[in-house]
């Protein structure tokens, strides 16, 4: 019995164990070792050929220094500051844009919702670089967007908005707003219609209905929402990379650069780690939140 | 059945010179193409307690929700208090609902839902504290203000949503199905707290229900709707002894129907012709059609006397054959079949032990009633 109870836990356990905690030991250990001209290229590594002698000198050789490193260079700190910025401001103009389309939806009528709510999901059917390339096409000097702008002779001269920070808040808004959309469309959809009816009958308009009855009980799906476009959003690498210019500092791009151009991987290594103890925060953030709402439903 | 004594003398509705508090005025609401509420009209008077009773989809939810503002009619005038409804919306009518869902607002503790509407009139905090002290204790939940909606039971949210819709003092309360989602010893009990209620606070209350006995219970006058008509408008008593029609009799109520061809007798009375070779049924009834006519004669079964032996003293009896018996502990319905395949219902009180029962299955008995036990109905 106990026995059969321990090996049913012990499933995503040991899930977590191989998936998670092992590939993060080894990046752990990349960063605590030193950059070297070799294959793979860092030391030391692991040889237990020469027993306890060869792992005690192994683990003497491991140290913070990458880390020391990260806080010398301004660049690392820089870009940690630039994403988070980019992030929240990034969530809060996604939940801007999606709150309004998850509300239509949810007092949308009842046969239109499925098909609103395959709408939201359908770009996901195609590829994720497909369509930041589009966006290039879309944002570009001699994009769509710009000749459009012009033909209806709004602006004469085309935008630059392709490489700057404000195409990289446009591609983030486009490939996470479904995230923010369906956590709060589903907490609207659950209201009850009468207790917006209760409102208005005990004295209040449409307006102040909305402030203070819809809104204070959508905001878990608010919170859940802003968490599931700003974790990602963090450490988004893509998106910074192809829409964004030299001049913007994310942290994701950082680590590629590292990792692939530098070649340096206990230095990236050390970027990654300190970018997991970053995300940690808002992620036990996020799992409480959905805690709490699990114990508001029962 | 359980109307309380000082409803005797209230009877606004009597009287020619009473202002009534509400009046619907040919009123019609349609949904697309589809007649939600034909043509009615009704008044109904201050410190009343007015039920709308019918089967789900009669249009009495849509009636009372036009009295909140939240239809607004096809046709027709809603006055309140003298005053034309049909521009004033929800939020700024002296009218207050409890909705059937309670529609209590979960992220608010059971104060604060009852200080809902009156912080929305920025009234004073000092005088919100004390009505919502007040409402608090006028529904018992003093223990319970701090919590929040889903930590109390059913029924203290029932109460909690009276209690916001009272807060205010409307002048008109709505009550949709309020007792709806309470067990029945719960409901009954609530039933009375709501007439006691009432009465204390002196609001004209509307309920809709769909549960014929919390509207004789609960009210002052029933309105009985079918299919978007009103279809009587009276007294609880009145309803149930004296209904208008078939549909009425069948609703409130258990009852025979008995077809027939009635005639006036001359006399005030009118005889039933009921089955060939059976004598006739002589009924006294004000409301019977003066002429000849295919009529239906309906008699509750309470008022049905069974026996064994022939009664001597009664106009009215048939013999037929004890089919059933349902036994419910204080009352018995025998259900007894007529030598035409006609089956009638009997109900007597229990007051011998079971055991000395002198009825039983097949037995041949008579069934008797007096002249003016039944009605007769011509629709």
């Amino acid at each position: 019995m106990n026995f059969r109870r321990f090996s049913l836990i012990s499933v995503p356990y040991l899930w977590l164990f191989i998936l998670f905690l092992v590939p993060f030991g080894i990046v752990f250990k990349i960063s605590l070792s030193d950059y070297a001209i070799s294959i793979p290229p860092y030391t030391p590594t692991l040889d237990l050929t020469e027993g306890w002698a060869g792992f005690k000198a192994f683990l003497s050789a491991l140290d913070f220094e990458n880390y020391v490193f990260l806080t010398e260079d301004d660049l690392y700190w820089k870009a940690y500051l630039s994403s988070l910025k980019i992030a929240v401001f990034a969530t809060a103009l996604t939940l801007l844009v999606s709150f309004p389309i998850a509300y239509g939806m949810a007092n949308a009528p009842d046969e239109w919702r499925p098909t609103l709510m395959m709408l939201v999901i359908l770009p996901f059917w195609t590829s994720f670089l497909i369509r930041v390339y589009a966006w290039m096409g879309i944002l570009s000097q001699e994009g769509f967007l710009n000749q459009f702008l012009m033909g209806i002779g709004i602006i004469s001269d085309p935008l630059i908005i392709l490489n700057t920070n404000w195409a990289v808040y446009i591609g983030i808004i486009y490939t996470y707003c479904p995230f923010m959309i369906l956590p709060i469309y589903a907490t609207l959809e659950k209201l009850d219609p009468s207790l917006n009816e209760a409102a208005v009958d005990l004295g209040c308009s449409r307006t102040s209905s909305f402030w203070l009855v819809t809104l204070p009980l959508a905001k878990p799906g608010v919170i859940a929402g802003c968490f599931l476009v700003f974790i990602p959003a963090l450490g988004e690498f893509v998106i910074p990379s192809l829409l964004g210019g030299s001049r913007t500092l994310m942290i994701g791009k950082v680590l590629y650069e590292e990792f692939f151009a530098n070649r340096d991987w206990p230095v990236a290594s050390a970027v990654a780690v300190v970018l997991l103890l970053i995300l940690i925060i808002p992620i036990v953030m996020y799992q409480r939140n959905q805690q709490k709402m699990m114990e508001a439903e029962q | 059945m359980n109307q309380p004594a000082p409803t005797a003398a209230f009877a606004p509705w009597e009287d020619a010179k009473a202002k009534p508090l509400i009046s619907f005025q040919n009123v019609t609401k349609k949904f697309g193409d589809f007649t939600a509420i034909d043509n009615i009209s009704i008044d109904i008077y201050e410190r009343e307690f007015f039920a709308l009773l019918g089967p789900s989809g009669c249009g009495k939810t849509t009636l009372m929700r036009m009295l909140g503002g939240f239809e607004t009619p096809t046709m027709g005038k809603i006055l309140i208090d003298g005053q034309d409804m049909a521009n004033v919306p929800p939020n700024k009518r002296a009218v207050n609902m409890m909705f059937q869902s309670y529609a209590l607002f979960p992220h608010l503790s059971v104060w604060d839902n009852i200080a809902f509407g009156l912080r929305r009139d920025k009234l004073p905090k000092d005088q919100i504290e004390a009505r919502v002290e007040e409402m608090v204790k006028l529904v018992r939940l003093d223990k319970f203000a701090r919590r929040k909606p889903h930590q109390i039971s059913g029924g203290q949210r029932q109460r909690v949503a009276l209690a916001r819709s009272l807060a205010k003092a409307p002048k008109l309360l709505l009550l949709d199905e309020p007792l709806g989602a309470l067990d029945k010893k719960l409901r009954q009990d609530t039933q009375f707290e709501l007439m006691d209620i009432q009465e204390k606070t002196g609001t004209t209350f509307v309920i809709v229900t769909h549960d014929q006995e919390e509207a004789m219970t609960v009210a002052s006058r029933i309105a009985v709707m079918d299919e978007g008509l009103l279809i009587q408008v009276d007294t609880p008593a009145r309803i149930y002894e004296t209904p208008n029609s078939v549909y009425v009799a069948d609703f409130i109520g258990d009852v025979n129907l008995i077809e027939g061809n009635a005639s006036p007798r001359g006399d005030g009375k009118t005889i039933l012709h009921w089955a060939e070779g059976q004598p006739p049924l002589v009924a006294e009834c004000p409301h019977a059609p003066d002429v000849e006519a295919r009529c239906t004669f309906a008699i509750r079964p309470e008022k049905v006397t069974i026996s064994k032996e022939k009664p001597t003293d009664r106009t009215n009896a048939i013999q037929g054959k004890i089919e059933d018996i349902a036994y419910l502990g204080n009352l018995s319905t025998y259900s007894v079949l007529l030598a035409n395949g006609t089956r009638v219902k009997a109900q007597t009180a229990n007051n011998r032990r079971l055991s000395r029962r002198e009825l039983t299955w097949e037995d041949d008995v008579w069934l008797s009633w007096t002249e003016t036990a039944g009605i007769v109905l011509d629709k």
